[in-house]
Parts: structure tokens; sequence; C-alpha cells
């Protein structure tokens, strides 16, 4: 049996792109999308920036075949993305295998409970989605749209180290037996909840976030629907799939330092790096590649770069990029839409550059790459980090 | 060879009075209402007043079942945690939300917001046992403490991990009766213990805990009974609902006739109880059976009452009278839970004695 587990299909809606294909065109186009906000009424709008998925609910609606209202944001992203993976991996019976789906979401319906919260008690007109808030409720419209039956169906919530968990649970269930399919990934809409929720943590950038950059003034937030079809080797050889990479090692541990900040040292995302190359049973030059979490917010990209650099020892990091700078911090798809792009960056044997970097950080001698660069790739590795202490890393290889 | 899993121990705060251990049910608490708040225990002997204070109650429910949990396993520390919650500190959610509305999203400030990550109480109880171990929340409705002891099964199975807290956590909150009561998820008019399955009108009572339990490859002296089998369906049709249940016994290498107990999660919803009927006069027509949600009320992981209430009837090889659905009497050995929330999300969990 093989030590990784096969991606056979992925999908990816974010605001530079609506498919896998765009998604990759702006990342090698060094096309940015982060802009004003503008599906959102926000007091907010002039001092933030944020990584809108570019289309109207009501494209999306039409797009899904829905009536106007129906469903949240949420929900709708996923669907596009969990749709187009499913495509690409070739699945005509979603139910022909055990087939597991597991996303990830922070706010799930939020976009419309904040919109609808006292009216629900005034009028009718808006009942639908009093039962969409919770995050299970996009999972379970996603699980309908796919037509899934009597299969595994769970979500995850560890802010922004979600997706990264979806993948990591699906690979163990592959692993152990327990499904034949798993699609893994996640979906979280822009909202004023968040906006707000983070504009209290002062964390967010009134212009375009700088990963990395010793001037970095915090993040802006994104949105998209990531999602990937993780097989088993029974699957691949049986209907002869075209896998696209393989998910090698995962890693999942607790920074246990505070709620919303992370340690100074990165431990948390130091032993989620040990655990993964382990599980991969790599050794740290082997990765040719760190998309890393990237924030840009000055506490997380201190701490990454202090255990990367104990990870893989001083001037002995492998190139690396954030690529929040494109996309904005999708919550909890982050390890989603890295996920997808880690697969690319394998499958076109390209780096992508850290846009807006400028200065390197004081603390360290870290750069990130700058440029699109073709390199040969065999490992990549991709961190995501969250509240709660929450430190998840995935390594993807070209071969099993 | 795949390990056997151990419940080692258990930690409950719920709508009866059973952070305590050392008794079973003892004593009831009766109730004529549309909703149920749990028996608070003495936060202060777990919790320093200042930091209770601003401290949600999810997180205060859960630090007293969590620290139950470890005391009694005798562990100061754990491999793992993994946290169920189908809505997470809610209650900081809904304030921040009414706030961002009231304020025109001015004058916020972050506690509200931080409380209402989902993974808060797994953080929280991390940052506490300063465990840097797998931290995971799960959040998917009816299912999220079942997808924890899913997690927690393989981890053991698997020897990734040697001793993990698990549990499940949901708040009771206005705004979200009130909301779902104007959808009938919830009933509008007061029931008792006694009259809740036979209401026959939509929806149930809505109610909160917390509840946390030590997962262990290794058996000890505390040892509840044996984790056999957790399966989870994202829907199942009324006809198809036997022959499920079926394959999950097959696959657990456990015979229909061996179940000792059936827990079932009859909520008195007159749309929704037809599952647990259909399996009660079917399949199950000859096992002893019992229910849980008049004595736990209902919420996203309310089955983690029925994991604690199937512990204790295994450990104690007793039937509290309160719980019995229909009259027959075995010596509870295996004991099987199904549970389903408005006909979606359906769970089974399956216990043996060891």
């Amino acid at each position: 049996m093989s030590k990784g587990v096969a991606i056979t299909g992925m999908g990816i809606i974010s605001a530079i792109g609506n498919n896998v294909q765009e998604n990759y065109e702006s990342l090698i186009g060094e096309k940015m999308g982060i802009d004003k906000i503008t599906q959102i009424e926000t007091i907010h709008k002039d001092e933030i920036m944020v990584g809108e998925v570019k289309a109207t609910n009501s494209e999306l609606e039409q797009r899904l075949g829905l009536e106007a209202n129906t469903y949240s944001r949420s929900p709708m992203l996923g669907i596009i993305a969990a749709q187009e993976a499913i495509r690409q991996a070739g699945i005509t019976d979603i139910n022909d295998y055990k087939t597991g789906l597991i996303s990830s979401t922070t706010v799930g319906g939020m976009d419309k409970s904040e919109q609808y919260f006292f009216e629900y008690f005034k009028n009718k007109e808006h009942h639908h989605h009093i039962d969409g808030l919770h995050a299970g409720d996009s999972t379970q419209k996603i699980a309908n749209y796919l037509g899934l039956e009597g299969s595994f169906m769970t979500t995850i919530s560890t802010a922004c180290s979600s997706a990264a968990n979806a993948i990591l649970l699906g690979a163990r269930m592959i692993k152990s037996g327990r499904l034949d399919r798993a699609i893994v990934g996640g979906t979280d809409a822009l909202s004023k909840f968040t906006i707000n929720g983070f504009k209290t943590l002062m964390i967010l950038s009134d212009t375009y976030n700088t990963p990395f950059d010793d001037n970095r003034k915090g993040l802006n937030l994104g949105e998209a629907g990531a999602f990937l079809v993780l097989e088993s080797d029974k699957i691949v050889e049986k209907e002869n799939r075209a896998v696209l990479a393989y998910v090698s090692g995962y890693g999942n541990a607790n920074d246990a330092f505070h709620q919303t900040a992370s340690s100074d040292n990165g431990d948390g995302a130091v032993m989620a790096m040990e655990k993964a190359l382990k599980v991969a049973g790599l050794k740290p030059e082997h990765i040719d590649y760190v998309n890393a979490h990237g924030t840009a917010t000055p506490n997380n990209d201190l701490s990454e770069g202090r255990a990367m650099i104990r990870i893989f020892g001083e001037g002995k990091v492998p190139q690396f990029s954030s690529t929040k700078a494109y996309t904005g911090h999708t919550l909890a798809v982050a390890g989603g839409v890295e996920a997808v792009y880690s697969v690319l960056a394998l499958q076109n044997n390209r780096i992508y550059p850290n846009l807006n970097f400028k200065t390197p950080m004081s603390e360290f001698n870290l750069l990130p790459e700058t440029e699109s660069k073709e390199k040969v790739l065999e490992h990549v590795l991709s961190n995501s980090f969250g509240f709660g202490g929450n430190c998840s890393t995935l390594i993807l290889s070209k071969e099993a | 060879m795949k390990k056997s899993v151990y419940i080692n121990s258990v930690g409950s705060v719920s709508a009866q009075k059973t952070y305590d251990n050392s008794t079973f049910l003892d004593e009831i608490v009766p109730y004529e209402a549309t909703e149920l708040k749990v028996v608070d225990p003495d936060y202060k002997a777990y919790i320093p007043p200042a930091a209770a204070r601003r401290m949600a109650k999810g997180i205060k429910m859960s630090t007293v079942s969590s620290q139950t949990a470890l005391k009694e396993a005798g562990l100061e520390n754990v491999d793992a945690i993994i946290v169920g919650t189908g809505l997470g500190c809610l209650d900081d959610s809904a304030k921040f939300v009414s706030d961002i509305i009231n304020n025109d999203e001015q004058f916020l400030t972050p506690t509200r917001f931080i409380q209402s990550s989902h993974n808060t109480v797994a953080g929280q109880i991390a940052l506490g046992l300063g465990c840097k171990g797998y931290n995971f929340t799960y959040v998917n409705s009816a299912v999220s403490f079942e997808s924890s002891l899913l997690d927690a099964q393989l981890q053991i199975e698997n020897s990734e991990a040697n001793n993990i807290l698990v549990g499940g956590v949901d708040e009771l909150v206005d705004h979200h009766v009130q909301s779902h009561q104007l959808i009938g998820h919830f009933k509008n008019e007061p029931v008792t213990q006694k009259t809740l399955l036979s209401s026959n009108t939509e929806g149930s009572i809505m109610a909160e805990g917390s509840h946390f339990f030590v997962l262990s490859n290794e058996k000890q002296a505390s040892t509840y009974a044996e984790l056999k089998g957790v399966e989870i369906y994202n829907s199942l049709s009324l006809e198809n609902l036997s022959s499920q249940v079926q394959s999950f016994l097959d696959h657990s290498d456990t015979e229909l006739e061996a179940i000792d107990l059936v827990v079932m999660g009859n909520n008195g919803d007159s749309n929704f109880d037809g599952y647990y009927d259909s399996l009660n006069q079917g399949i199950f027509k000859y096992t002893p059976q019992a229910y849980f949600k008049h004595l736990s009320g209902e919420y996203d992981t309310a089955t983690g009452f029925a994991f604690w209430l199937s512990s204790k009837i295994i450990k104690t090889q007793t039937v509290p009278d309160i719980v019995k659905l229909n009259s027959l009497e075995k010596p509870p050995k295996t004991v099987l839970i199904y549970n389903q929330y408005r006909g979606q999300n359906h769970s089974l969990v399956l216990l043996k004695k060891c």
C-alpha cells in the first residue's frame, strides 16, 4: 500500500478566479483579487480591503439554478467548488463507493442571520434562513447537491486551520479503510460578523496585505470555497484515475499559548510541521517549497518564520511564499485554497510569488520568493494556523 | 491488530444533577417548560471568579465536565482533545450580532467575537492543561459529538494516541430558542418529563449541556465500558433504516439478539419520532428500550448525555426506571444508541461491558 492518499479532483472559487484554471492563471499572472468591498454594506467599507469572489449572490444563484435568496453565500461557494472537484475526478455516481463529505467553515450562514436577526420576529419572509446559521447546514446543502445518501458527513471548525484539518481527516479515514473516497475542503463567505470581529482585534490592514514584510499592517479578509477529492488506491486502480498529487503528510498540534495569538517561537507550528514530516517519512531537506500561512499580521508571520527556521535550520529554509496577498485570508478555507495551489505548483513545477513584499523582517533573515519561478517540485509543505492555538500542516507530493 | 477503545471516565453537566459521578439519577429535576437549563455545579470550585465573569457558559460547563473526567481517569494531561459542538459559544455570537446591529458596527469589543469561534472550548481546555497535542472541533449539528467519538476511535485503534479527552457541548440561548420556535423546531407549549413523548406536537424541548470522557487504549479500575462502534449517516430513509442498523451491527460483529438495551433519541417531535418508533416496533420489538431526552432535553450534542447514560448503565449494571421505554429487561452488557435530528444526521454508537 502506498503511503500517500491520492488526490483525483479539485475545485475552487476565490477572489482570483471562479475555477481551478482561472485561479492558476491569476497566480502566475500575478493578479491580486484584493479590492474594496462591494457585496456587503458595512460602515468600514472605506477602511478595509477584501478578497471577494467576483460574483453577486444572484449570479451564484443563477449558476446553481436556485430561486433568489434561498441559500446563504457559504453553501453556494462550497457547492460550486465541490462540483468542480467531482467533475475533474470523473465521478459519475457519487454513491458507487463508500464516500464521505468533510467540510469546514467558520461562519456558516452568518451573512443571512446577521441580516434578518431581528426581522425573523416581525415577518415570515426569511424564516428559511433561521436554520441556515449552524455550520452543518452548508455541509448538508453540499451533500444534497452532490446526491450523497446514507454517507459519512461532518464539518470541522478549527478557525483558520479548518480545511487543512478536513483534508487531514479525509486522508486518515481513507488510510484506515473507513472510507474509499472523501470529498474534503471548506467554504466561508464574508460577513459583517467577521469583518467587525477582526476589526476589534485590530489586525485588519487598510491596504493590500504584505506577508512577511517588516512593515506589514495586518490581513485582508477573503472568501472562498475549495474542495479536493481523495480516493483510495482501490478506486484509483479500478477506475484508472489520473492522480493529480498525493497527500503524503499531515500534522495537527496546539500551540496552547493564547486564545487568539501564536507563541513567539511558534511551538504549535513546529510540532505540526514535525508531525507532518514524520507521517510522510520525509526529512526537512526534502521539502522543495513552502506555501506559508503568512497572513501578514505582525504576530503570525513572526511566529511562523521562527518556526520555519526551527524546522529547516538557519539559512536552510526552502523557497517559500504566502498567497494571501492574492486571495486575502479565507479563514476556514485557507488550507483548502492553499492545498489546491500546492497541487497546481506540483503539477506545473511552479513557485508563486509572495506579492507586495518589499522590506525583509528585522527579526530574522528570511526572504520570500517575489517572482513566479519554474522549479522541479516533489514535495510541497502547506501551513494553516488559527485561533484557539490550532496549527496544521499538510505535505503534498508528486509521487506516492 | 486494531486496539480496543475504553471509556475510562465521564464528566457531565446537564439539565439533571449529573455533575457528581458518585450519584446516578438518584433525584430527578421535574419541569414544566419549553426549555431546560443545566443544573449548575459550583463553578467557583473549578474556575477563579475573576476569570468566570466574562467566560462563556459553554466554557464554564466544559471546564467542570472535562476536569471531572480527567480526575476520574487519574490523568493530568492527554494526548488529544476533541470537542463536538453544534453551535459553539452561541450566546456570545448572538450578542455580538445584536451589538453589530444595535450599535451600527461601532463600539464593539473582541471578547464576544473571540468566544464565538467554534473551537473556543477545545482551545481553552488545551490552554488550561498546556496540552499541545492533537486538537479538533467538529460542528456538524446532531453528529458533532459522534464525529469526535469516531475521530478518537480512529486514533486509538491506529495507535496515534493513548488517552484522549472527548466531549460535546452546547448552550441554551434565547434568540436561538425563540427563532426556532417560529419554525416549529421547538415546542411553543410547555411539556413535562411525562408528557414530552405523548405531546403529539411538532418540535422538541431545547436544552444545553456539556459531556466529556476520557477514551483510552488501556483498561483500568475506573473503566466504564468499551466503545465498539460509531457510525454517522447524513441521511437515511425510513425504509432503509433497519437494514442500515443491521449492517452496522454486522460490521461490529454483533448479533441483533446480543443487544441488551437500545437507547433512543426520541425527542417528542411528532414529525420525526417515527424513526425511533419504526425500530422499536420493528427489529427491536423484543429488546429492552430506553430514552433520555425527557431528562436532558434536545440540543446538538445531547447524545453526550446518552453516552454518559449508557456508560453509567453498563458500569452499574442498572437501568434506572425513569429511562425505560418498555418493560423488557436484560442485564445491560451491550448497549446501542441511535439518534437522528429532523430526519438527518443519524448516528449509531455501540458500547459493551468489558
